[in-house]
């Protein structure tokens, strides 16, 4: 049993008609009682919620202050490898992408670890594209207890791994694992994942629970905003949320909401969601959950991630490079994608405190047993 | 006087570090405050590098820090929380919480009664947070803790006194401090609290995510203090119809 069973049994056609039927009696509805609801999330992830998005704001930042408090959490991604033997059409490191690949060894690692260090991070987001052979378990275990050394929390978004597999990275130190449908839609996740493992949808929408089952603290969902009609993907993924809060109430849980970026080679968003869009998603989720931790990249542009700190985000990366060793070296152009908000870490901390919010660089302490 | 482990206090309320806009913010609202005792997050506190810009300001303010083991899932990351805390802060009062659930973030009364009794044994001035059950706060009064911490509703929520007949109880019972924590959102709430018989309150969200932590700062300060007060003078019997002053005996004096 995971969440592949409770995923066959919706109907996506049935789920995208209902979404757009969505009245304003059932948004103001929604309003009311939007806890854990998955009726009220549908109604205010519909367009007829637009009208109301003043009001959901308002909701998700006095939930969004009360839970988390006038807090936002720095992270740092530190990409260790471009190598990817997949074929996806949207991402800057898929296979057929002739740029240069690089796999960090532990002496560029450290390097950047240094930088990132200098800058005051302490939380750490391990990215790699996909590459079961070269930068496997056995990279990711020499690595972790590397960057713990260094870093209170350390995530990872890497391909799927067995149950077995986490457990082992558990015992390492490993806090939190970034894993990303991209799209609910098996059609569409087809189209776009054309070769290598991650054409499997079905093993990647089993992850979340391997994860839980081996214990890993932090799980994050996520989807790539414009891959499909965004407003189902969010709220599939709301079903995805409640089905794993529920059975593993243990874990801790947090969303990305990215959206297509140009990248080398790219392709353009078939659905594409406006400021509005992400604004209405990002407040939509804090109403259904006040616990959920909401995670924003430099993917968007710096006077819109100043406006979106109240509204409920709990987590930003901030002067952040998606190459392999790009801190050390920057512009060496093998990234994933381009940022948009290219500030400082001192100027994002600025900026945060400016809005009347706490730049948090620390909150965990995983190697309270370990150490 | 309030005294917990041979430290007595003027104040009876207490306060948190976290959900602050700004250190000033939080250091000016503790001051407004008046409090005496400040718990803060060991998971917030940054030790390998060996520093803490929070800690110094505190100490300076002359309030006592509480740390806490927020953070730790089960007894044995609290107990190492607990000496990291003794170890770095030099203090041996720890305010325990395990929560294994992050989302409504409940106590886990099995791992706590198990980490009390370890860090008790260890010598610690342990004030565990639970749930308002009083059979669990009779057994950590029983295997030694100094305070017991009962919720008054969900932390952070701001609901007030949810738990209000178990609360009771264990006021009624306890031979130690009853520190009523988390949930009490308004002045108004601290002042039942007290009323009720609590020997003090921890408030923190109440005040760190209020729009001008100051001026409620200032009002809770006055809240507890009023309740204490009424809880001494003894409140009237509460009833639910009008009465005259005498109506059954007062013929006794009218002229027939």
């Amino acid at each position: 049993m995971s969440f592949v069973d409770t995923f066959k049994q919706l109907d996506l056609i049935e789920l995208q008609l209902s979404l757009n039927s969505t009245t304003s009696a059932d948004v103001e509805s929604a309003l009311r009682h939007p806890s854990g609801d998955l009726d009220a999330l549908m109604a205010l992830l519909s367009p007829a919620a637009i009208p109301y998005l003043e009001q959901m704001a308002q909701q998700a930042r006095q939930i969004s202050l009360q839970r988390f408090g006038h807090n936002i959490q720095l992270f740092a991604p530190m990409y260790l490898s471009n190598l990817c033997a997949n074929e996806c059409d949207y991402c800057g490191f898929t296979l057929s992408n002739k740029i240069k690949r690089k796999v960090l060894n532990n002496q560029e690692i450290e390097q950047e670890m240094q930088i990132l260090k200098s800058r005051g991070f302490d939380s750490l987001l391990l990215v790699t594209g996909e590459h079961e052979r070269k930068v496997g378990l056995d990279y990711f275990a020499r690595v972790l207890p590397q960057c713990k050394r260094h870093f209170s929390h350390v995530s990872i978004e890497v391909q799927p791994l067995e149950t077995d597999q986490y457990r082992q990275l558990v015992s390492l130190g490993l806090d939190g694992v970034m894993l990303y449908q991209e799209t609910y839609h098996p059609v569409t996740y087809a189209k776009h994942h054309i070769r290598g493992k991650k054409s499997d949808f079905f093993n990647r929408l089993d992850s979340p629970d391997r994860l839980a089952q081996a214990n890993v603290d932090k799980i994050g969902l996520g989807v790539l905003l414009g891959l499909d009609d965004w407003r189902i993907d969010a709220l599939v993924m709301g079903h995805h949320l409640a089905y794993l809060e529920n059975r593993y109430w243990r874990s801790k849980y947090s969303i990305s909401l990215p959206r297509l970026r140009p990248c080398s080679g790219g392709i353009d968003p078939k659905v594409p969601i406006s400021d509005t869009g992400l604004v209405q998603l990002i407040c939509a989720f804090r109403l259904f959950n006040e616990a959920v931790e909401i995670s924003l990249s430099t993917r968007e542009t710096s006077q819109f991630r100043n406006n979106l700190i109240p509204l409920g985000i709990t987590h930003m990366s901030a002067g952040s490079s998606t190459e392999p060793g790009g801190y050390a070296q920057p512009a060496s152009q093998l990234e994933q994608f381009d940022i948009s908000d290219e500030r400082s870490v001192k100027e994002v901390d600025e900026a945060i405190k400016s809005k009347g919010y706490t730049p948090v660089y620390k909150d965990w302490q995983g190697d309270w047993i370990m150490d | 006087m309030l005294t917990i482990a041979q430290h007595r206090f003027s104040s009876r309320l207490f306060s948190g570090t976290g959900k602050f806009s700004s250190s000033q913010v939080m250091l000016e609202a503790l001051q407004a405050s008046g409090t005496e005792l400040v718990t803060l997050a060991m998971k917030r506190l940054d030790l390998k590098r060996g520093t803490d810009n929070l800690i110094e300001p505190l100490t300076q303010m002359g309030v006592k820090l509480l740390p806490n083991t927020s953070g730790a899932r089960n007894a044995e990351e609290a107990i190492f929380a607990a000496q990291l805390a003794r170890e770095m802060l030099h203090t041996h009062w720890i305010k325990l919480e395990i929560h294994p659930d992050p989302k409504y973030l409940m106590p886990d009364p099995i791992e706590t009664l198990k980490a009390a009794e370890i860090l008790v044994k260890k010598g610690f001035v342990v004030m565990p947070y639970v749930h308002a059950d009083p059979v669990l706060c009779r057994r950590l009064e029983e295997i030694g803790c100094a305070a017991v911490m009962p919720l008054a509703s969900p932390i952070g929520s701001n609901q007030g006194l949810l738990t209000k007949t178990f609360l009771q109880m264990i006021i009624e019972q306890a031979q130690v401090p009853v520190v009523i924590d988390a949930g009490l959102g308004s002045p108004s709430d601290a002042t039942a609290a007290m009323e009720m018989g609590a020997d003090a309150v921890l408030v923190n969200t109440a005040i760190a995510a209020s729009q001008q932590p100051v001026s409620i700062a200032q009002c809770f300060r006055q809240a507890v203090i009023t309740g204490r007060k009424a809880y001494h003078a003894g409140l009237g019997q509460v009833s639910k119809q009008a009465s005259h002053t005498s109506p059954l005996t007062g013929f006794l004096n009218e002229f027939c």
